[in-house]
This record gives structure tokens, sequence and C-alpha cells, in this order.
């Protein structure tokens, strides 16, 4: 008997270095990987390099202040749109969970976070670039709200649904109107899920590329222009990085680190401020 | 009758094709305090729900009669300025936790975008809070959150809530059943103060709190009305078999 026993607590040891062992592992190429773009990265980085715009093939230096600018607009465009539509159709699937429309709507919803990006960029393309007559920052920034819309409604969705009926019902019985009690009860008792939804939808969208190929495309100069092709974070790093010169690879990996930063600090935010903003129910 | 601020009138309340509430008929006194007791399920907070048109916000519920607030039938009056002009207090304390506690007593005011100065809020709160026996353990953290207080604090902060919008009629629905005894005395305590200037009616399925608060006692079983008398002689000298039996505990 004590040696069965002695056998079982070995197994249980055994199985706690294993999980132990593999979560260790899986840190590995996250860290790899940071340390790598950070080291080929930071050294690129300078004043010049934040504020300059990209110099023709062949001339040294050059930077990604176009690409900063466009991705800030692009990003910011898209926000706008998605977010207030997100949120609202995230009220609606909480409140009236067993409805026909929010069945529908729910399983669109998860369809639309699984379609892939470059599908998205296409469709737009088609949508939005095509009847236009050419690549378009707005065409752009539509392509990133549709990939930022499934994200935030299912967190809207799924941080309203926590919260407990009771509270919606110590508003209405006070004579509160419904508008009022989800605009000043439920929405911000929910506030920090549904930032987090938001920013962690920002953080998706900031670094992908395939959908701006085929709408914002890119471009070498400064540009507001929202109607006229602009340039972006990703695209710059995909142009550089794909170009035949050694200085414009570095070039990328300076851009890339400087995504990489964006990245982080959007996530290094939201835990903060879900953190300092979270409700004790 | 003058005195009459609550009278239903062959009330009855459905959940889909459920029957929960069977033509209820009642007529209650201002400044009163009523117990509403009976088992579990029989009826007793579906009706109190249909006084305020709570019951209604829950899918597929239904109500048909009438329930007249001062002579004025609730069903034909916006729902919202029902809920308005009739307090609720719910089973579990459920202050809003975003709000602090200066906050929760006026949410009544803030939430529903009413204007009120600064002096007056103040007063308000000191006012309801004071009614509500919390001034003086809460009055120096008003600002803290409203879910930093105990069980028995929030349930009284949930009750200054309710009475600092000035209603006449104060719904309680099991008040004290997720409190422990020393909270649920002090909340007991409460409902003697309260009784000089509101009208209470209290929710409960405990027996000895239905005869320790309240002045006249209604019995409801399996959705009937069976009985509604002075508490004492419910207590003493029920009419009703059924009341008999539920009294002496032959069944619960």
């Amino acid at each position: 008997m004590d040696a069965r026993i002695g056998f079982r607590n070995t197994k249980s040891i055994l199985f706690k270095s294993v999980i132990i062992f593999f979560a260790f592992v899986i840190t590995i190429p996250l860290i790899i990987v940071l340390l790598y773009i950070i080291k080929q990265g930071i050294t690129q980085v300078n004043w010049h390099f934040l504020t300059g715009v990209p110099k023709p093939p062949g001339e040294k230096g050059g930077g990604i202040a176009n690409a900063l600018l466009g991705s800030f607009i692009m990003v910011m465009m898209a926000s706008i749109v998605a977010i207030p539509v997100g949120m609202l159709a995230g009220i609606y699937l909480s409140e009236n969970p067993r409805t026909k429309l929010a069945y529908y709507a729910g399983l669109c919803v998860d369809i639309l976070q699984g379609v892939p990006s470059i599908v998205v960029g296409i469709v737009i393309y088609v949508w939005a670039v095509k009847p236009f007559g050419g690549f378009s920052a707005i065409a752009g920034s539509i392509a990133l709200a549709l990939m930022m819309l499934p994200i935030i409604i299912r967190s809207t969705e799924q941080t309203l649904k926590l919260l407990p009926d009771s509270l919606k019902e110590a508003a209405l019985s006070l004579g509160v109107p419904y508008h009022r009690v989800i605009l000043k009860v439920i929405v911000p008792c929910g506030f920090a899920g549904i930032l987090s939804g938001i920013t962690l939808s920002i953080a998706r969208i900031i670094g992908e590329t395939a959908p701006l190929l085929f709408t914002a495309l890119g471009n070498r100069f400064l540009s507001t222009n929202i109607t006229g092709q602009m340039e972006s974070l990703p695209h710059v790093i995909y142009n550089y990085a794909t170009s035949p010169y050694d200085d414009w690879h570095d070039l990328a990996w300076g851009a890339s680190f400087i995504l990489l930063l964006f990245v982080l600090t959007l996530n290094i935010i939201t835990k903060l401020l879900t953190r300092k903003w979270k409700i004790q129910l | 009758m003058e005195n009459t601020i609550v009278k239903a009138e062959n009330y009855n309340s459905y959940f889909g094709d459920n029957h929960v509430v069977k033509d209820v008929n009642i007529s209650i006194n201002k400044n009163e305090v009523i117990a509403v007791m009976g088992p579990s399920g029989c009826g007793k907070t579906t009706f109190l729900r249909g006084i305020n048109r709570m019951h209604e916000l829950i899918p597929g519920a239904t109500s048909k009669g009438k329930i007249l607030l001062d002579g004025e039938n609730v069903y034909d009056m916006n729902a919202i300025y029902v809920r308005y002009k009739i307090g609720m207090v719910f089973q579990r304390p459920n202050p809003f936790p975003n709000l602090s506690i200066y906050e929760n007593v006026v949410a009544g005011y803030m939430l529903n975008g009413i204007k009120v100065s600064k002096a007056d809020k103040d007063a308000i709160v000191e006012r309801s809070l004071t009614s509500a026996a919390l001034w003086k353990e809460v009055k120096d953290s008003l600002h803290k959150k409203g879910t930093f207080l105990s069980g028995g604090q929030q349930q009284r902060l949930c009750i200054a809530r309710a009475i600092a919008m000035q209603p006449e009629l104060i719904l309680f629905d099991e008040p004290t059943s997720a409190l422990d005894p020393i909270s649920t005395s002090s909340v007991e305590a409460l409902f003697h103060e309260l009784k000089a200037n509101y009208t209470l009616i209290i929710v409960t399925h405990n027996m000895q709190q239905a005869a320790r608060v309240s002045d006249r006692t209604a019995f409801f079983y399996m959705g009937e009305l069976v009985e509604f008398d002075d508490t004492k002689q419910m207590f003493t000298n029920p009419k009703d078999q059924r009341t008999q039996n539920y009294i002496t505990g032959r069944f619960s």
C-alpha cells in the first residue's frame, strides 16, 4: 500500500513538472522574437526615423512619419465607426439573447471574426476601391473597422452578460427609462471590460497588412488626404522588407520595433485601465 | 375609501400559461405595514411586482385586472412613472457598484436626469440615510463606493435610495432573506420608524417576521389571497383552515 501511494505521489509530481515545463516553453518563442526585433530595430530609431519620409532608393536614411500618420488616421477613422456600432450591437445581443435576430447576428459576428483578413481586403476592394476609381484611406479604414467589429461586439456582449439582473432592476424600480438604465448604469458598470475589448481590437488591426494591401495601398509621401492612398506601419514594413536594398531592410526592422512597441503599450495600458476601473460587484 | 392607497381589483398574473396570481382583491391603507406571507411559489412576490409593474419586465409575463394607486389604475399609467412613484427594495442588496454611497442615495434623481442643487442633494442624502438608520455609520465615508458596506448596511442603503424619492409606498421583496440575524433586526426596527411617513408592503416567507413587523397580514396560497386580516387576529385566530395549517407549520 505504501509503495502504491509513493507511486501515486511520483505521478503527481511528474504531472506538475510537465505542465510547468510547457508553461515555460511557450514563453520562449515570444521572448526570442521580442529580443530579436528589439536588437535589430532599436538601433534604427532616432528623431529622423520618426519624423522623416522615405528617401528614393540609393539615398541613405529615410523615415516612417508617413506610415505613423497614416496608421493613426486610419485606425482613428475605423474606431470612430466601429466602437459605437460594435458597442450598440453588443448591448443588443446581451439584452435580447433569445431573439431570432440575436441568434443570426451572433452567428454573423462569429463568421466575420473568422473571415481571413485578406478576404476582407478583397471585398472592400470590390466595394470601395473599384467603384471610386482608386485606392484610398477611407477604403482602408472600412476594412479595418470590419475587422474590429466582431471583437468589440463580443467583448461588450460578454461583459454585460456577466452583470447581475438585480442591477438593472434596481435602476428600473427607480423609474429610470430603459435607455438611461443602459447608458448610465449597465455600460458604466461594464466599462472596464468594454474598454479592454476596444483596445484589444485596436492592437489587432494596427498590425494588419492584408486588408490594407487592397485598399489604402501605400504612399511614399506624408499625406492626410483620406480619399487618396495612404501609408501604414505594417505596409511600410512589407515594402521595405521585400525591397532588394540592405538599408531598407534595416528600416523595416525599425518599423517593426515601433509597431511592436505600440501593441505592447496598448496591451499594458489595457491591463492597467481595467484594473483601475474594475468595478467590485 | 379616503384612506386607501393601494387597491387590487380582480388582479391576475401569468407567466406564459402559468396562472401565478389568481383574482386577488385587497385594499391597503395609508401608513400601514402589510406583510405578505405564504409558502414558496404562492405568487406573493409576483403580486408585489405587479403593483409597480416590474412583473411585466420578465419575458412572457402578463397580467389582468386593476391595481389602483390613489384611485388610479397603474396599468393605465406610464410604467416608468409608476415605478418612479413607488419605491422598491429587493431580496438581495443591490446598490449601484459604480456609484458612491452619496450618489447611490440620490441615484433616483441622477439617473433620471433631474437637476437638484448641491445643497438640496446634501439634505436629501442626510435625511434619507438618517431615516434608513445608516447616517451615523457612513457619514464620514459618503464618497466611498456603496459596495464596501456590509450586507445589512447595503440593504439599508437601498432603503435610503428608495426613501430619497419620497414615495408614498415602498415595496419590500423578502428584504432580509439575504441578511444575517443582526442586520435583519436592524432592518426590522426600521420598518416601525418608516411607518410614520410611508406605507410598506413586505413580502416575507418568515412568519415570525410577519408577526413582528406588520399591522395586517395577507396570506397567499397557490396564487390565491386566502386571508387578509389584523396580524394579531390572524396569528391567534385564523379563519381559514389553510392559514391555520400554515401558521401551525403543517406545511411550509
